[in-house]
């Protein structure tokens, strides 16, 4: 075992399964980036790739390649902290590797798909085996199936060690995050012709598991991170944690009803979404406030830098994209006018980012520390820590400037389309070839190339960080019951 | 040490979160058998699919200030009036259509998709068809060669080729014409249809 090398030795069972999704992870987020510059393209020379790879498809493989990533990188962010969590070693290595492998064959097939077949005929079996076509789940029926199972696979992984091991309140919560989570998945995989039932259960996957069983994942990862990085008191950590779940799940769960004000469903939706998913942003800053304690009762005192700095970029960027950006729109006295523009878009890109981008980015930065045989990265570098903190800024400024682009997009198309014009499809054109508009989507294409550039660099910098090193990071202990490695700590509870 | 005080003890925010989670849980379950009820095809809310043998049309809604649509006398869609059952298929061909095309990660529908090309929830009803005598035909030539039929209103974006046959064109056309007609809530604000009766 050599420090500054990287060798699985270094990492345990389920951190070796770990780091196998999050290369696949990785790869994702490269084809999220090359699609979406695609897509964004399309916009600027509509006739760019027409009829050859067409914005729908470009689109499709975007956000699907956003979402499979980030589910890579929450599997294998939990994989990570299985074994360290529970004290003991995972139960199912072999399968867990199988379930793996063949997650991996479905995804990299139900791409090709995508890509060289794209739409079948008005048919079931399309829908069965090219596209489902309902936004964020694409995949094809036959693979929501091996979906269920390697996820069940993966549940099964994670509840039957820590039962081996020990619980903790951080495991307990996980747990039951992820029946809910699983659960959810199978209110997307039915057909129905009645768009409007389609549409309401079809949130249920989509909001349910963004705006609630993801954010309390999120919630779990980074309260074990502020134990890892900072050596954060587990007691206050898993009390926050407690916190998030009560806010998260008593403003998101009927914050659902956000999306069900034009859908055809009831109006005593928009009084119940109206008011709770105003609520939703709580939660965030509950969030920002918990992790900013933490760092500042640590004085920033931390073992992984890059990783402490992406968990807070996570904590602002979540109330940012999640909290400020959603709430913006989220009354449906706004929503009316806004509802299906770039208003949504600009959410969407910012609170994506800033909500699970950053998470499984700072879970990367840890897993290459304990690759490389739990090598020094704090500060004094080698390279002062130029590449992470250059694609750390690169990454949040490309990321808010395509934002406030797109919103300023948004802006034009609510005032013209909708607020002037009617709605009608004449207003829609009308807005989209304003010259406001188009500046928007300019722009949103020039910071598009900042994002991309950031992230090439922070994936030169997870191949490098830490390669010449020699010196151990200083560890701020294990599992922490005890109040050990907090004597920096002056909570006001202590 | 000092005592944690009761309002940050771990055992009461533990507690906190579990009847949280289950109160908002079963409140969402009852609305949702609520809301399903609600939405039925043949309800209030969503018309039966057999409404394509009627006339569409909107109008402005006083008392609930919005546009409301307004199902009106027999008008059958391609001349033939067809059985509920006739209507259900045709609609699920235009809808499965819709799913296998992907015609949500460019068009919206009631709202939700892709913001590259307009919103589908009021097509049936939208001016740009000129009038209600031409309509079904533009709309059911254009499905099928979007790219010879293309009215880009100077944005250069066109409708990509889809291979969508004749058959399916009919579906997808039928669908928009049930989809005009489903209540919601007034979106898309301010909608001035190609049948519009009154204005604010």
């Amino acid at each position: 075992m050599t420090v500054g090398v990287l060798d699985n030795a270094h990492l345990n069972g389920g951190q070796q399964l770990a780091v196998k999704y999050f290369c696949v992870s990785i790869v994702l987020l490269v084809a999220q980036m090359l699609f979406g510059l695609l897509a964004g393209l399309q916009y600027l020379w509509p006739g760019f790739l027409y009829n050859i790879l067409d914005f729908s498809v470009n689109r499709m493989v975007h956000i699907n390649a956003m979402i499979v990533w980030m589910l890579y990188g929450f599997i294998g962010s939990i994989y990570w902290l299985l074994e360290d969590e529970s004290g003991t070693t995972i139960v199912g290595l072999k399968l867990g590797n199988l379930s793996f492998w063949v997650l991996t064959g479905a995804v990299t097939l139900v791409v090709l798909v995508y890509l060289f077949i794209q739409s079948g005929a008005g048919h079931w079996t399309s829908l069965w085996f090219i596209n489902e076509g309902r936004e964020y789940i694409e995949a094809p029926r036959w693979a929501d199936i091996g979906i269920v199972v390697c996820v069940l696979i993966f549940f099964f992984n994670v509840a039957a060690t820590f039962m081996k091991g020990r619980w903790s309140g951080i495991s307990g919560v996980l747990v039951l995050d992820l029946i809910a989570l699983a659960g959810l998945y199978l209110a997307g995989m039915f057909y129905t012709t009645n768009i409007s039932v389609d549409q309401y259960w079809w949130w249920w996957v989509i909001h349910l598991w963004v705006e609630a069983t993801w954010e309390v994942l999120v919630g779990c990862i980074m309260a074990w991170g502020l134990i890892k990085t900072l050596g954060a008191r587990r007691k206050i950590v898993t009390t926050w944690l407690y916190i998030e779940v009560a806010l998260m799940f008593g403003s998101g769960i009927l914050g659902l009803g956000h999306h069900y004000f034009w859908i055809g469903t009831p109006e005593y939706w928009l009084s119940i979404g109206g008011f709770f998913s105003a609520l939703e942003p709580i939660p965030l800053v509950a969030m920002v406030v918990h992790a900013i304690y933490d760092s500042g009762t640590h004085r920033f005192k931390s073992t992984n830098h890059p990783a402490l700095a992406w968990l807070i970029a996570h904590a602002f960027g979540n109330f940012l994209g999640a909290g400020v950006w959603g709430f913006m729109q989220t009354l449906p006295q706004i929503n009316l006018y806004t509802h299906g523009t770039q208003w949504s878009a600009s959410h969407g890109h910012l609170a994506f980012f800033g909500a699970y981008a950053t998470i499984n980015v700072a879970v990367f930065y840890l897993a290459i520390q304990k690759w490389r045989g739990n090598v020094w990265m704090g500060g004094d570098l080698p390279d002062k820590g130029r590449k992470w903190k250059w694609s750390l800024a690169l990454q949040c400024i490309g990321m808010l400037g395509m934002t406030v682009a797109l919103l300023i997009s948004g802006y034009q198309q609510a005032f013209i389309e909708r607020a002037q014009e009617g709605s009608s499809w004449y207003g829609y054109f009308l807005a989209q070839s304003h010259h406001w508009f188009v500046q928007g989507m300019v722009w949103r294409q020039i910071f598009g190339v900042v994002m991309v550039a950031g992230v090439a660099l922070m994936i030169w910098d997870l191949l490098t960080i830490g390669k010449a090193e020699t010196r151990v990071a200083a560890v701020p202990g294990g599992r922490d019951d005890s109040d050990e490695g907090d004597a920096m700590a002056a909570p006001a509870t202590t | 040490m000092t005592m944690t005080p009761w309002w940050a003890s771990e055992s009461l925010w533990r507690k906190m979160a579990i009847w949280v989670t289950a109160f908002m849980a079963v409140v969402l379950i009852f609305l949702t058998f609520d809301t399903l009820a609600k939405i039925d095809v043949g309800s209030e809310r969503v018309p039966a699919y057999s409404v394509i043998n009627q006339r569409i049309h909107y109008k402005f809604d006083r008392q609930r200030n919005r546009q409301m649509p307004v199902i009106g006398s027999e008008a059958p869609l391609f001349g033939k009036a067809l059985s509920e059952a006739e209507a259900e298929a045709l609609v699920t061909l235009g809808k499965t259509t819709v799913q296998a095309k992907n015609c949500m990660n460019c068009h919206t529908l009631l709202g939700n998709g892709a913001y590259f090309a307009p919103d589908l929830t009021k097509a049936w009803l939208d001016r740009a068809w000129g009038s209600e005598a031409v309509r079904e035909s533009l709309m059911l030539a254009f499905l099928q060669d979007p790219e010879g039929n293309a009215r880009t209103f100077g944005t250069g974006r066109k409708m990509p080729n889809l291979g969508i046959t004749e058959e399916e064109a009919k579906g997808i056309v039928a669908f928009l014409k049930w989809m005009s007609s489903i209540d919601t809530n007034g979106f898309p604000h301010n909608f001035k249809s190609i049948a519009q009766e009154e204005t604010p």
